[in-house]
């Protein structure tokens, strides 16, 4: 991960919202756009927009992927701000996309600067809106952290998460045993292996049961999954939150 | 010496090992145990994260700088070994090496070796092969030790026996070697095998040893260790036979001190090893011990393969410090020997496809999470997830497709049933209309959703898709695109 230069605070921004967040969590989107309007700006969602690949991409499957992310690419014409409220994908985007395209005279130049418009959402919020949550509700609350491990590693997704909860009022981040540890998804990981994929996550959620906390917070959608319906699946009472979702409750009360 | 046989692990069926791993709790919890040991031993190693940083920047340069240059490194490698009185010997792959071994014992009219810790005798199948033919190998690191006794293979590449507890050590001493009671005190264990050992250090006609880097301006073989038996096994009998991947040459000798301190703390978290053996003769006239002759045995098998792709190169700077499966979750959970190859974990995935084809070794990059936590603790900084997709690709490629350097055994997990699910997918994706009708179905027919979902809902609940996807709940209120 190299460390990144912020633009200063921009009028618009486009949202990617990822297939996962799209089918299975819009609500995260939505509280996602609300965040951004909150500073002021204006958020555009292309509706021609799918996935940004990686299923197929981590499956050995780079045509399929290149086909995927081609679609995308051209949606996001203006030079505005990519937000991605999923740091894996906002990996995907930044850090692979380039390498998916490094020997494609047309695309390949389009994908590297495309990249370096892509920002996970707290990593946008953290440095380029340094948003003011200060009036936020107070009364305490204390919740684990979960950062999917590509967000971590390529976006630093971790610390941008942390900044973020350390800006709202009341709320405390209890850190779980091996925290940094993956939580076994891995996308198709988890139905290639799904027993390997199993112990893995079933460890993770007694890590995060462990800390008294029923509550995960992260910015990544498919880690939520994985982890929210493995801990139901044990009846054991963890469930996550998206980083979005909670920010927003925090702010009012209520999601958007 | 075992009154096990010897088994070798078929590289097929990794999954139903990992099943029968996964099930095995005394297994995870030696493992997990050893695990968060390991990487408590590494992280106090490396308190200051810029001096961490900047060494593996080093450490990677070295390594890259080495194979940039690797046949004349190897070529300048043979003329100053040669030149210092050490026989230098190439072979292609482990029948060579095999048959180099045991043509050294034989003119040696050896019939004993004692064996230091070496990977790549392991690789090879040196000691099922000398077997054979009718030799005794016994090996002297401790953990190679109880392995061997125990009729198994190693479990990691640096602590052989990291899966086996102080019980099961007792047990197998007490079965194998003559009056020795069952205990599981430690230190007593660790003089019971010291004792047995002695005797056969005095005895062996030749020592094998393995070699952490080959020097190639001085004609040098490191060895690093602890346990005094690699000293041993290349100081006491008269033949000395070392063994290397030809990836392991770097250039100078002072390339060596910064890749010593990268592995010695990244692997066990100690800040250096008890020995360092540096090796550039054999024993010269007036000197009191040393060995008569010595061997180097420099291994192919497979190497050339990575070597000739830009990208897979990379995995050749490995400098087996362990420290990638100290930190993998799948490792961790399954143990070393699931996966059936010499060298298990992350570097045992990115390196078995070209030492065994991925023919045989195909279902091991699919096997990672991709999480990234090897890379990160890789000293030499090899980009073991972005090696794991690119084998990936190779093992679904089509077999037929022609391709400018193939890997052995290209396109052995091709599956057409698997190429139309991706087609299917990148058609519905690539295309707004068609997604479009999916989101629709999904939401809508949400009730329907099936509850057993493939592998996902084996631990856990189903997955069911919103009432609403998100690209309707913003259409509603019209925001801008
Ligand atoms: S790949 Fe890197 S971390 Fe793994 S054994 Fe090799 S040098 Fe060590």
């Amino acid at each position: 991960m190299q460390a990144r230069n912020y633009p200063p605070k921009p009028k618009d921004v486009y949202l990617f919202g990822t297939c996962l967040i799209d089918l299975f969590v819009p609500q995260a989107g939505m509280d996602a756009v609300r965040l951004l309007e909150r500073e002021g700006l204006t958020v555009h969602f292309p509706q021609d927009q799918s996935c940004c690949g990686q299923p197929a991409y981590t499956s050995g499957d780079a045509e399929a992927a290149r086909k995927v992310a081609r679609a995308q690419m051209k949606l996001f014409a203006q030079d505005w701000p990519v937000i991605v409220p999923s740091g894996s994908c906002a990996g995907m985007m930044r850090e692979h996309w380039p390498k998916l395209f490094a020997d494609d005279a047309a695309y390949g130049p389009q994908a590297t600067a495309l990249a370096e418009r892509v920002f996970e959402l707290s990593e946008f919020l953290v440095h380029v809106l340094q948003p003011d949550y200060s009036a936020a509700r107070a009364e305490p609350v204390k919740v684990a952290l979960h950062t999917s491990c590509s967000a971590r590693r390529e976006m630093g997704t971790r610390v941008h998460g942390l900044s973020l909860l350390a800006s709202l009022p009341g709320v405390e981040v209890v850190e779980h045993v091996r925290e940094s540890e993956c939580c076994g998804f891995g996308g198709t990981f988890s139905l290639r292996h799904p027993d390997i994929s199993g112990a893995i996550v079933r460890d993770k959620v007694d890590s995060i049961a462990g800390t008294g906390c029923q509550r995960f917070i992260t910015a990544d959608c498919g880690c939520m999954l994985n982890i929210s319906t493995a801990a139901q699946h044990r009846s054991v009472a963890v469930a996550g939150t998206h980083m979005a979702s909670f920010v927003c409750e925090r702010l009012t009360g209520e999601s958007a | 010496m075992s009154k096990h046989p010897m088994q070798f692990v078929p590289t097929a069926d990794f999954k139903e090992r990992a099943r029968g791993a996964l099930d095995d709790d005394k297994l995870r919890k030696s493992f997990r145990g050893a695990m968060d040991f390991l990487q408590a031993k590494r992280r106090n190693q490396f308190s200051d994260e810029h001096e961490r940083e900047s060494l593996r920047d080093l450490g990677s340069a070295i390594r890259k700088y080495a194979l940039a240059r690797l046949p004349d490194l190897l070529e300048e490698l043979e003329s100053k070994l040669t030149r210092n009185g050490i026989q230098v010997h190439w072979a292609e792959n482990a029948e060579e090496a095999n048959a180099i071994v045991l043509d050294i014992m034989r003119r040696n009219q050896a019939r004993r070796m004692i064996k230091g810790k070496s990977m790549a005798s392991e690789e090879i199948e040196l000691n099922h092969y000398l077997a054979e033919h009718g030799m005794e190998c016994i090996e002297s690191d401790m953990g190679e030790y109880i392995v061997q006794l125990a009729g198994e293979k190693p479990s990691h590449i640096v602590m052989p026996a990291i899966h086996k507890n102080k019980a099961d050590v007792a047990k197998l001493f007490e079965e194998n070697i003559p009056d020795t009671p069952y205990t599981e005190d430690v230190d007593e264990l660790i003089q019971t095998g010291r004792r047995a050992l002695r005797r056969h250090f005095m005895e062996a006609d030749v020592g094998l040893s393995g070699v952490n880097f080959a020097v190639a301006e001085t004609g040098t073989l490191w060895l690093i260790e602890n346990e005094g038996n690699g000293r041993l096994s290349t100081t006491v009998p008269p033949v000395h036979v070392a063994i290397m991947g030809m990836e392991k040459v770097v250039a100078k000798l002072e390339h060596v001190v910064p890749l010593v301190s990268l592995l010695t703390r990244s692997a066990t978290g100690q800040a250096v090893t008890t020995y360092f053996n540096l090796i550039s003769s054999p024993r010269r006239s007036g000197e009191l011990d040393g060995p008569r002759e010595v061997h180097l045995v420099l291994l192919d098998n497979g190497r050339s393969q990575a070597y000739a792709d830009e990208q897979l190169r990379s995995t050749l700077q490995c400098i087996r410090c362990g420290a990638c499966m100290n930190h993998c979750p799948v490792y961790g959970r399954i143990g070393g020997h699931a996966y059936g190859t010499t060298y298990p974990g992350p570097i045992g995935k990115i390196l078995s496809p070209h030492l065994l084809g991925l023919d045989e070794a195909g279902d091991l990059p699919f096997a990672s999470t991709l999480c990234g936590a090897c890379s990160e603790v890789c000293p030499v900084r090899i980009p073991i997830p972005d090696l794991l997709i690119r084998l990936r690709n190779e093992a679904k490629r089509n077999p037929n497709e022609t391709v400018a350097t193939p890997l052995r055994g290209q396109g052995a997990k091709h599956s057409a049933a698997e190429r139309v699910v991706w087609q299917f997918w990148s058609g519905a994706f690539k295309s707004p209309k068609a997604w479009k009708a999916l989101r629709w179905g999904a939401t809508r027919l949400r009730a329907f959703t099936p509850g057993a979902q493939a592998g996902w809902t084996q631990h856990r609940t189903p997955l069911k898709p919103a009432s609403r996807s998100l690209h309707d709940m913003l259409k509603d209120r019209d925001q801008p695109e």
